[in-house]
């Protein structure tokens, strides 16, 4: 075995990276394959990105001008899955790939080759379902792309549900493997190397959040694949789940879709948490404040995520006890989340603070993230929520929590460690022209859907009544503005790819603590290969 | 709403916030900026747990972004250079752990309250059977105060000529079922003030009396809501829900809703219009309706080609000119213009037969139409869109189908 060992670190020694496109199709080095997952996760947002563009121009004005209804669904539907299973989940594993090893002082991921397995299954699970948006609309005779929302409510997904259906479950599965198999990756990881004296209690927040997160992963993606797993069968093998001629039951549907559903959505946002957990003290030069508290928090954040699934579902007519209990629970979960803003905010506290591109989507975060968790605090409240379900209030809701949320702390993430990644200093100008673009027309695009949604505007509607007009026009404005000022961050990218810029130190931030700081800038290729010693 | 003291002080707050605004008492009047109070009882009652709790969250999310943006202001590098370094306080950290579990208890038990409340369905005077299908709603009156057996029901359309609303100023791929195509470029007709809210028959109930909505669908989930009544059901097929509405005598007029759950292609066409009238208006009309459907279907046979086309053409655009083109040539469903189904004889029986039994996709209309109607529509299609076949289907071929 050591002999081995021995033998594989002399080939490393005596070979730089591969080159070409042997260097990715084969990689097994976590540093090129978290690049892999964040490129990739870049070019999802980007087309999940210009499916919301086509829904905002055809919202911007009541009538119907540029698609077709059906096209307008299938819209809505892959926007989503683009955005969930394309752009956030991957730009999260795509860190983890990146810094857990740098953090925690080990030389790769536990599982190389499985890590190269789980990215490059995703290009060909997102091309299936994107190739059927492509079919749809060039293909002759314009064949539906999944066109029932990304919550894929049987019996519409199911008996309702067009050809491309099949094409969509095959894609939910291959994601659902790799993100299986990159938690998998991350608990082995977390718990079997890291260096001397890196206790769990001393790992930075940002791989306690992942590992949590990878926990959660592992736990529920097995129930969404038997989620798409029954819609083939009653789709095909004569089973009935889902339909109530059969003995079946719609409703079981939504329980096991949302069983699933909603540890996802902290799978979406624990790992932000982490994030910003590491970017506040830098910036503030002062330790995070409560570290024990935090990892407590996001525990029982990931438990009690397990018990609130039917806060999605309060009107399909749920017996008074579970409606009350799934509120009580619901209500209970914004108590360690609130735990979590007040440890940030008491982290600047007479801190020192300095406002660079990082902190600055930090805070962004914090202040946006806790605008989207009151308005979920208000969605608990269940007679309300009757009136609030299945409004923009919801979708307002839930782009606070995942774009000014998870996407703005993904951003704030680049901004903070593309130093490290390609040792250059990402671009001044254009970045703060991103920051501050994204920063107002995020708001433009997604506060005034609150109103409209409380004026009574349903969501996934293809056209509108007259009084919601107003609203939708700037609604749209505003995602255009957004949409275009992404492509700022494009180049801001690119040129750090290029190594066009300033050169970056081993340390660009004064304040930031971690060992990823002690390797060079660029990271060297293999990094760790002898263990540093935590004190 | 009264009791506690966040209530008074949402109450106070918000007439001060309100106060020179004033909300439409029609729906359609303008996109309010906030929940609409409603005019039920328990839709107030919501509305006032909604003030109650946006209040709580802003005063919690001012307090929040005001420490952020006062620590920004004052604890910069520039006015604070050196950092404390206090990073533990247990006292704070279980301050602002039991301030909130505080705080939620004082919103759940008014939540309680009113979920209780929104939960009693008993005893209500009209029973109303709500039907969601792809995509209008039929309404079954099955119980009025003593009367067990009305068996009066009917469809409710949306009632916006599709003119109004298809308006593309692109053709091909993106509009792909071609329904819009020869629309490209023309002059959109002006939008009625009801748009996309109007219906051909309006679900049509009492005030003062407690209304029961058994709530089902039968094909795809939808949602029955109008929001002015508070609160939304889903309607599921294979399972009936129910939810209430009592609307005070004084507030008879129009509501308006949506369906409020995804269902397909034209989601956001099949909306919701009920007519609130007085008990002796609803008690008048319901009796006039019960003689009607009583009598049995009008079998009169057409006078000739002509009148059948005039009244086929007004179903078809109303039932299938969604589905099979305004023009015949085809969609979701199939095409009619010069196609061997719609001109040769041979396929006349099949032809009604669809109609009456559904086939595949295809609904069977025998719920949603009368015979005449069927007949009508039916000579249309072999006589319309260039086929001329000269067929004439009467309203007994049709009834006498099996």
């Amino acid at each position: 075995m050591s002999t081995a060992a021995a033998t594989h670190d002399d080939h490393h020694d005596h070979h730089h990276a591969p080159t070409g496109l042997k260097r990715w199709l084969f990689s097994t080095n976590h540093k090129d394959i978290g690049t892999l997952y964040l490129w990739f996760s870049f070019a999802m947002f980007l087309s999940g990105g210009f499916l919301a563009m086509v829904i905002r121009a055809e919202l911007l004005e009541p009538g119907m001008q540029f698609v077709d209804p059906e096209f307008f669904n299938q819209m809505t539907t892959v926007h989503g899955l683009v955005m969930v299973f394309g752009a956030v989940m991957p730009a999260t594993v795509g860190l983890a790939n990146w810094m857990i090893p740098l953090m925690i002082g080990a030389p790769d991921m536990a599982l190389p080759r499985m890590n190269n397995w789980s990215f490059w299954i995703l290009p060909f699970a997102f091309a299936i379902l994107i190739g059927s948006v492509v079919m749809s609309a060039f293909g002759a005779g314009n064949p539906s792309a999944p066109n029932f929302g990304w919550t894929f409510y049987a019996p519409l997904s199911t008996k309702y549900g067009p050809a491309s259906t099949d094409l969509f479950i095959l894609s939910v599965h291959m994601m659902g493997i790799s993100s299986i198999m990159g938690a998998i990756n991350v608990v082995v990881t977390v718990f079997n190397m890291r260096a001397p004296g890196m206790t769990l209690m001393k790992m930075p927040l940002f791989v306690w959040t992942w590992l949590i997160t990878a926990f959660l992963l592992i736990a529920v993606i097995p129930v969404l694949a038997g989620a798409v797993t029954m819609m083939l069968t009653d789709r095909h093998f004569g089973t009935s789940f889902f339909d109530a001629a059969g003995g079946g039951d719609p409703v079981l549907f939504q329980h096991v879709f949302w069983f699933f559903g909603h540890p996802e959505v902290y799978i979406m946002i624990l790992p932000s948490f982490g994030i910003v957990s590491a970017i506040i003290p830098a910036f503030a030069r002062k330790p995070l404040f409560g570290y024990a508290s935090m990892v407590y928090a996001t525990a029982s954040i990931a438990l009690l995520s397990f018990v609130v699934w039917a806060h999605h579902m309060f009107t399909v007519g749920m017996p008074l006890a579970g409606t009350l209990f799934f509120m009580y629970m619901t209500m209970l979960i914004s108590v360690p989340t609130g735990v979590k803003v007040f440890n940030w905010v008491a982290t600047m506290w007479r801190g020192s603070m300095t406002f660079e591109l990082p902190m600055k989507w930090a805070i962004a975060f914090v202040v946006l993230f806790t605008c989207g968790g009151l308005s979920g605090l208000m969605l608990a409240i269940t007679p309300v929520d009757f009136q609030y379900h299945d409004t923009y209030f919801v979708v307002a809701h839930f782009h606070y929590v995942l774009v000014t949320g998870a996407i703005f702390s993904i951003f704030a993430a680049a901004y903070y460690w593309l130093p490290k990644w390609s040792g250059i200093m990402p671009n001044k100008t254009l970045g703060e022209l991103h920051f501050w673009n994204s920063l107002i027309s995020a708001n433009l695009l997604f506060f005034p859907m609150h109103f409209v949604g409380l004026a009574g505007m349903p969501r996934r509607y293809a056209d509108y009544a007259l009084q919601f007009a107003d609203y939708n026009f700037w609604i749209s404005i505003g995602g255009f503005w957004f949409g275009l000022s992404q492509l700022l961050f494009l180049a801001v990218a690119v040129l750090c790819a290029l190594k066009k810029g300033e050169k970056a130190p081993a340390k660009p931030w004064e304040g930031a603590e971690g060992l990823e700081w002690e390797v060079p800038s660029p990271a060297p290729f293999h990094t760790y290969d002898t263990p540093p010693v935590v004190k | 709403m009264q009791s506690t003291l966040f209530h008074r002080a949402a109450a106070g707050l918000t007439s001060l916030m309100i106060s020179g605004m004033t909300f439409a008492s029609d729906w359609t009047e303008r996109s309010d900026l906030d929940l609409r109070p409603g005019v039920t009882q328990v839709s107030q009652e919501v509305q006032n747990l909604h003030t109650t709790v946006l209040w709580i969250v802003t005063v919690i999310g001012l307090l929040v972004c005001g420490l952020i943006l006062f620590s920004m202001i004052r604890h910069r590098r520039s006015k604070n250079p050196n950092p404390s370094t206090f990073h533990e306080n247990v006292f704070f950290e279980v301050l602002w752990t039991v301030i909130p579990f505080v705080i939620l208890i004082a919103m759940a038990v008014p939540a309680t309250r009113v979920l209780v409340q929104l939960d009693d369905t008993a005893e209500s005077e009209l029973t109303v059977k709500v039907t969601g299908y792809r995509w209008k709603w039929s309404y079954e009156y099955l119980t009025y105060e003593d009367d067990n057996d009305i068996g009066v029901s009917f469809f409710s359309n949306l009632a916006t000529p599709p003119e109004q609303y298809n308006n593309p100023v692109l053709s091909g791929g993106l509009f792909p079922y071609g329904t819009a195509k020869d629309l490209v470029g023309k002059d959109a007709p002006e939008k009625d003030h009801n748009y996309n809210l109007e219906v051909d028959n309006k679900l049509i109930i009492p005030s003062g009396q407690k209304v029961r909505f058994l709530v089902t669908s039968d094909d795809v989930i939808h949602s029955f809501w109008v929001p002015d009544f508070g609160g939304k059901k889903d309607a599921i097929p294979g399972f009936v829900n129910e939810t209430w509405a009592l609307v005070p005598e004084g507030k008879e007029g129009t509501y308006y809703g949506q369906c409020a759950e995804l269902c397909g292609k034209n989601h956001a066409f099949m909306p919701i219009a009920v007519e609130v009238v007085t008990q002796d208006e609803f008690k008048t009309w319901i009796a006039e309706e019960k003689e009607k459907a009583a009598s049995g279907p009008d079998l009169t046979p057409f006078a000739g080609i002509d009148q059948a086309l005039e009244e086929g053409k007004q179903v078809y655009d109303s039932a299938c000119a969604l589905c099979h083109g305004a023009n015949g040539e085809g969609g979701i469903g199939l095409a009619f213009a010069g196609t061997e189904f719609a001109t040769n004889k041979e396929h006349l029986n099949e032809h009604i037969d669809v109609l009456v039994h559904g086939r595949g996709a295809m609904p069977n209309f025998k719920a949603q139409l009368t015979p005449r109607q069927i007949a009508a529509v039916i000579t249309y299609e072999r006589n319309a869109f260039g086929n001329d076949t000269g067929d004439l289907i009467q309203p007994a071929d049709v009834n006498d189908h099996e």
